[in-house]
């Protein structure tokens, strides 16, 4: 599946949740914030979110800042 | 003791996490400092190697209350866009609302901020609104919603510190909400300088991260806030044009 995620261009072998993306990429889902198409994915349903061909995925955490 | 929207703050020093030589000088520098408000930023997670970025790592949110900010940001919709996801980590629904409107001096973007200010405020957030050291904004941000208007002391990371203490007292005794003084301070005397100008506290980050003994300016910097908060509570003495002597006239040998 293609996907971009953080601006990038990703081959990932079909993950089928964001949860599944977040383990493939060895994230801590309680350590990032993810947005799908522009949109927060709500805590609860990144389990169960589904991933779709060319979708947009931004996956954040906090960093030192000022 | 400073409350901001209810909630109560041991300290009156706030300070940032960026630009520390190190994760090791920064978690000292911070404790030194006596803060409980530190500020954080929201970036993209490294996707290519273990995810040591992250500042959670570094800092225990049990022990530290952290603020995220909207750094970087150059519009009301991209500092919304941040703030959002920053509550979405689920620490808490304060943000530090920054809109800038200059690369060159980083100023802000005073219309863009009031902006963000009031949709953030109408979802819900606390917002603590980084400005300039203008009365009129800072009156704008808090009829906007702002539970905190953060003017600058100068701009960010000049260090150059306190360059109108007249604007500063003005916008404190304008204002309800609490006036937490960002950016600028370069040295303890301009945080005590600050302080003594009557407001309930500073945020700073290039100034502990960027001196040579971070760690001991933290501590320089934790004392020079009392010290400016005690001597504006204490109330100083009237300037003078002229000398008055401190020891009697009268008794002196003839």
């Amino acid at each position: 599946m293609q996907l971009t995620i953080n601006g990038e261009l990703r081959s990932v072998p079909d993950p089928a949740t964001v949860a599944a993306l977040l383990d493939h990429l060895a994230l801590d889902a309680r350590a990032v914030v993810v947005e799908l198409n522009r949109t927060i994915v709500r805590r609860p349903a990144i389990a169960t979110t589904a991933l779709r061909e060319n979708d947009s995925v931004e996956i954040v955490h906090f960093v030192g800042g000022g | 003791m400073l409350e901001i929207a209810g909630v109560p703050f041991r300290s009156r020093l706030m300070v940032g996490t960026g630009k520390y030589r190190s994760n090791e000088e920064m978690t000292r520098a911070i404790a030194a400092s006596g803060a409980e408000v530190v500020t954080v930023a929201v970036r993209r997670v490294s996707l290519d190697r273990a995810d040591e970025g992250g500042i959670l790592h570094q800092l225990d949110p049990k022990q530290y209350f952290l603020l995220s900010n909207t750094a970087g940001c150059y519009s009301a919709d991209e500092a919304i866009r941040y703030a959002r996801l920053a509550r979405e980590a689920g620490f808490n629904d304060f943000v530090k609302l920054e809109v800038i409107g200059d690369r060159e001096t980083l100023l802000p973007d005073t219309a863009g901020l009031l902006e963000a200010t009031a949709v953030l405020a109408a979802e819900g957030f606390k917002v603590l609104a980084y400005t300039n050291d203008d009365l009129i904004t800072a009156l704008r941000l808090e009829d906007a919603g702002a539970v905190a208007v953060m003017p600058l002391a100068s701009p960010i990371g000049s260090g150059l510190g306190l360059l109108n203490p007249y604007f500063i007292r003005t916008i404190k005794s304008r204002l309800g909400v609490p006036v937490i003084v960002d950016a600028g301070v370069g040295t303890a005397s301009d945080a005590c300088l600050v302080m003594e100008q009557g407001v309930d506290g500073i945020l700073m980050n290039t100034a502990l991260a960027e001196a040579t003994d971070p760690v001991l300016m933290a501590e320089a910097m934790r004392h020079a806030v009392e010290a400016g908060r005690a001597a504006y509570l204490a109330g100083r003495m009237p300037r003078r044009e002229i000398a008055v002597p401190s020891s009697p006239t009268a008794g002196m040998l003839r």
